[in-house]
C-alpha cells in the first residue's frame, strides 16, 4: 500500500510529546509500588494456594506486611528475611508471613536476605523464560496464519464449554481465541482460584482457567497444523498478577492498556500507572503481545469528532510501553470501526483512519475492532457492516482483527455466529488480498485531508497533555469524555511509597532486561 | 370485542407462512445430519421444509439454514402490549414546559448497576451527545443529569439520588447469563421501598428490557433499544406535571 502523504514531522512531534508525557510519569512510577505488584513478586517466587475462604496466600501475605508498615521495603525483603531465618522454601516463608509465625527478632543482614533470595530469583526468571521458549518453539514449528489474524471471543461462563467452542472456532479458521472475563473481575483486588463453571458474563481470569484453554489449544493446533493464540485480560486491579499468570501459562496476548482501567473502570490513576508499568515489564520478558483498548473510547465519545483521541492514546500507550522496554512488535495498539453508519462517507473516514494508524505504527501488531455501538438486532444488516469492516482490514493490512458478529447487541456469540463471521472474513480477505497494493491516494481527496486533520488534532491534544501532565489531562476528561481525578477511584490505598531500602530483585531483573529493548 | 384479524408470516404470498431459521446441531456435517435437521424443523410443526445449506462448522458441528411453512395463524386483534404512555415532546418543548409549568429544574441520576459494565445505553440517554441526533439529558438546560457510570452498587445509587434530590432514577441493564440483571433490578426496587423512596420515578432501560418487564419488576416504566433521550425526558416531565 502506498502511504498517505502526511507530514512525517507531525508524527515525530506526536511521538516526542508522548515520550515526554510517559517519561514525566516514570519518576512517580519508580517511587511507588502497589499491593498487586508485590503480590506478583510473590507469584514469581512460586507462592501458590488460597485459604478456606478462597483468599489467595499472596493477598494475606502482602496485607499482613502492609499492616505491619513494612511493605515500603518490598515484599521480597520480608520474604528473603523469612528464608534467611530458616524457612525451607519461599512457600513456607510466605505462609509464615501470612499466618503469623514469622519472627521479627532474629538479626539478619540485608546481605543475607539478598543471598537467600538469589537462587529463587533465578528460578523465577527461568520459569518465565522457559514458558516463552516453549511458546516460541511451538509457533515456529507450526506457523501462524496470514494477517489479518482472525480473533474471536468465547464467552459461555463455563471454562470447559469455552474450551470446546475454542476448538470449534479454530477448526472454522480462527487464529486467536479470547476467553471473555467476568466483567466484575476488574474491580476485585485478588485473582480468584480454580476453574470457573458458573461464571456471569464470562469466566474469571484464573491460572487454572488459563491452563484449561491452553491445553485445548495445544491439542487442537497439532491437529490443524497451525499455531493457535490465546488471549485474556491483564487489566483491572490485578493487572500485573494476571500478566504474570498469562506469562507462565503461555498465553500469547493480553488486553493491557495504560489508561483503560482509569477511564472505564474508575480505577485510581496512580494505581493503574504503576501497575501497567510492572505488567508490561512482565509481558515484555514473556514475549506476550499486548492489546490496548482505544476502541472503547469510541463507545462513549463520538468516532468522528474524537478520532484524534484514539491516535493520541496510541502514542501514549506506545510511549509507556517503551518505558517498560517493550519492542514495537509486541504492541497491539487498538482502534475501531465505530463511526455512525448513517453518515455519508463513513466508510471513507474509517479507511482514512485505518491507513493512518497502520502507517504510523508499521511494526506494531495493530488490533482492528468491529462495529458495536451502532449495531442493532438486524443481523443481516449487521453482517453487511462486518463485510465492509473486513474489507478495510485486508486493504490496510491490519494485524489482528477481532471479527464482527452479526448478533452483536443481541447476545454473546453463538457457535454459528462465529462460524458465519469467519467464513465471511475468509471470503473478503481472499477476494481483496492484494487490493491495497493497487491503491494510490488522491492527494487532494477526502481520505488524505481527513488523515491530516486527525493527525494534527492528535498533536494538539498531546501538546496539551504534555503541558498539563497526564493526571491533569485525565482529570479534565481529555480521553473518552471521561473525567477521573488523580486521587479518586478504586485501589488508591494499595499504592505505597517505596522506602530508600526498597528491595525487589524481580523488578531489578526485568528492568535490566528491558534496558536492552528497542526503544524508539 | 373487535373482529378477528388472523395473520401468519408473509413470505412471497399472503398466508404462505414462509419462515427462515438457522441453527447448529452438535454432529458433524453429513447426509444424516442434513436429514436430521430437516426432521427437526418438521418436528417444530413446519411444512414443506427445505434445508437451504448445511455447512461444517468445525469437525463436530453442522450449521443449517432452513425454510419452512408455518401452520398456525394468530388473532392480531387480541394482542395487547402495555406501552409507555407519554407525549412525544421535542428538546425545545421539554425545556419550555419545565420552565413554564414545573418552574424548577428536573434532577435525574443514572447508572449501570451491579456488575454490569456496559454503559452504551445509559450514555446514549444521559450524555451530552445523546443518540441518533437526539440530545442527551445533560444537554437540557432545565435538567440536571448525573451519570454514575458502570458497576454501581444499588445502595450507592439510592444514596446519590437522595443527595441530589433526584426526581427520577435511570437504571441501565444489559442481559447477563441466568438473568442476574433481573435479580439485581428487583433488589433495587426492594431497597428503594425499604428506604421509602417511592416518590422517585424508577426507569429501567436495556437491550432486552421492555415496558412490560420493567413494570413487572416494580419500575415505573421500561425502555428498550432505540429509545431516544427526549422520550425518557417526556415521560419524566409528563409524570411530574400530572403530580402538580
Amino acid at each position: 500500500m502506498q502511504p498517505l502523504p502526511i507530514d512525517e514531522s507531525v508524527v515525530a512531534d506526536c511521538r516526542a510529546l508522548a515520550a515526554t508525557v510517559a517519561e514525566r510519569m516514570q519518576s512517580f512510577i519508580d517511587a511507588h509500588t502497589t499491593v498487586s505488584i508485590e503480590r506478583t513478586v510473590l507469584r514469581a517466587y512460586a507462592i501458590d494456594g488460597a485459604d478456606g475462604n478462597g483468599t489467595p496466600l499472596v493477598n494475606t501475605c502482602v496485607d499482613n506486611v502492609l499492616k505491619a508498615g513494612e511493605l515500603g521495603r518490598g515484599i521480597a525483603w520480608s520474604l528473603g528475611r523469612a528464608i534467611a531465618a530458616g524457612a525451607a522454601s519461599p512457600q513456607e516463608a510466605a505462609e509464615a508471613l501470612a499466618y503469623g509465625s514469622a519472627s521479627a527478632d532474629v538479626a539478619i543482614t540485608d546481605a543475607q536476605i539478598a543471598e537467600a533470595l538469589q537462587p529463587h530469583t533465578d528460578d523465577a526468571l527461568a520459569r518465565l523464560d522457559g514458558a516463552r521458549r516453549q511458546r516460541e518453539a511451538a509457533r515456529a514449528r507450526l506457523g501462524v496464519g496470514p494477517t489479518p489474524w482472525k480473533y474471536v471471543i468465547v464467552a459461555t461462563g463455563n471454562i470447559y464449554d469455552d474450551a470446546d467452542q475454542a476448538r470449534a472456532a479454530a477448526e472454522a479458521g480462527a487464529d486467536i481465541i479470547a476467553v471473555i472475563r467476568s466483567t466484575a473481575q476488574s474491580l476485585i483486588d485478588y485473582v480468584p482460584y480454580g476453574a470457573t463453571t458458573e461464571g456471569f458474563g464470562g469466566t474469571w481470569a484464573t491460572q487454572e482457567n488459563f491452563r484449561v484453554v491452553r491445553a485445548a489449544l495445544d491439542d487442537q493446533q497439532e491437529k490443524l497444523g497451525r499455531y493457535l493464540c490465546q488471549v485474556n485480560y491483564s487489566s483491572g486491579l490485578c493487572m500485573p498478577e494476571i500478566a504474570y499468570l498469562a506469562a507462565i501459562e503461555r498465553l500469547d496476548m493480553v488486553l493491557n492498556d495504560a489508561m483503560y482501567g482509569i477511564l472505564f473502570r474508575d480505577i485510581n490513576p496512580r494505581r493503574t500507572l504503576c501497575d501497567q508499568y510492572f505488567s508490561r515489564l512482565v509481558t515484555t520478558r514473556a514475549g506476550i503481545i499486548i492489546n490496548t483498548g482505544e476502541d472503547n473510547y469510541l463507545t462513549t465519545a463520538d468516532a468522528v469528532d474524537k478520532a484524534h483521541t484514539v491516535l493520541a492514546s496510541q502514542f501514549i500507550n506506545e510511549a509507556f510501553a517503551h518505558q517498560a522496554g517493550m519492542p514495537d512488535s509486541l504492541m497491539g495498539l487498538g482502534h475501531a470501526f465505530e463511526i455512525d453508519k448513517s453518515l455519508e462517507d463513513s466508510f471513507v473516514l474509517e479507511l482514512s483512519q485505518a491507513q493512518l494508524v497502520r502507517q504510523i505504527f508499521p511494526r506494531h501488531p495493530i488490533k482492528w475492532m468491529p462495529a458495536t455501538k451502532h449495531k442493532t438486532g438486524d443481523i443481516f444488516w449487521s453482517h453487511r457492516v462486518d463485510g465492509l469492516f473486513d474489507l478495510i482490514s485486508v486493504m490496510t493490512n491490519q494485524s489482528i482483527e477481532l471479527l464482527g458478529m452479526m448478533t452483536e447487541s443481541v447476545h454473546t456469540p453463538l457457535l454459528q455466529d462465529r462460524f458465519v463471521a469467519i467464513k465471511g472474513a475468509d471470503y473478503v480477505f481472499n477476494a481483496a488480498r492484494h487490493l491495497g497494493d493497487e491503491i494510490h491516494w488522491n492527494p487532494a481527496g477526502k481520505i488524505v485531508a481527513r488523515a491530516k486533520e486527525v493527525l494534527g488534532e492528535a498533536r494538539t491534544l498531546l501538546a496539551e497533555v504534555a503541558q498539563e501532565g497526564m493526571f491533569a489531562a485525565i482529570a479534565r476528561g481529555a480521553f473518552a469524555d471521561v473525567k477521573r481525578p488523580e486521587l479518586g477511584g478504586r485501589g488508591l490505598h494499595g499504592v505505597i511509597d517505596k522506602r530508600p531500602d526498597y528491595l525487589n530483585p524481580i523488578l531489578s531483573a526485568l528492568e535490566s532486561d528491558s534496558d536492552g529493548g528497542d526503544r524508539v | 370485542m373487535s373482529e378477528k384479524h388472523l395473520i401468519k408470516p408473509y413470505g412471497d404470498r399472503k398466508d404462505d407462512g414462509r419462515m427462515q431459521l438457522s441453527f447448529t446441531l452438535p454432529v458433524p456435517a453429513s447426509a444424516r445430519a442434513k436429514e436430521a435437521a430437516l426432521r427437526y424443523v418438521e418436528k417444530l410443526g413446519f411444512r414443506t421444509v427445505f434445508i437451504a445449506t448445511m455447512e461444517p462448522a468445525g469437525s463436530q458441528f453442522s450449521f443449517f439454514v432452513a425454510y419452512g411453512s408455518a401452520e398456525p395463524s394468530l388473532d392480531f386483534s387480541v394482542i395487547e402490549v402495555p406501552e409507555v404512555e407519554a407525549p412525544e415532546w421535542s428538546f425545545k418543548e421539554i425545556n419550555h414546559l419545565i420552565e413554564e409549568r414545573l418552574q424548577r429544574r428536573i434532577v435525574v441520576v443514572g447508572a449501570c448497576t451491579g456488575s454490569d459494565a456496559h454503559t452504551v445505553g445509559i450514555d446514549a440517554i444521559l450524555n451530552m451527545k445523546g443518540y441518533a441526533g437526539d440530545k442527551g439529558l445533560e444537554a437540557y438546560p432545565w435538567i440536571d443529569a448525573y451519570n454514575m457510570g458502570a458497576q454501581v452498587d444499588n445502595a450507592a445509587l439510592l444514596t446519590r439520588a437522595k443527595e441530589v434530590g433526584a426526581d427520577a432514577i435511570l437504571v441501565s441493564q444489559i442481559m447477563t447469563q441466568r438473568d442476574l440483571h433481573i435479580d439485581n433490578s428487583r433488589q433495587l426496587i426492594d431497597l428503594a421501598n425499604k428506604q421509602g423512596m417511592r416518590g422517585t420515578l424508577f426507569l429501567l432501560g436495556g437491550p432486552r428490557i421492555d415496558h412490560k418487564l420493567a413494570r413487572e419488576l416494580g419500575f415505573d416504566a421500561g425502555f428498550g433499544p432505540g429509545t431516544k433521550p427526549s422520550q425518557v425526558a417526556s415521560l419524566i416531565l409528563d409524570t411530574l406535571l400530572k403530580r402538580l
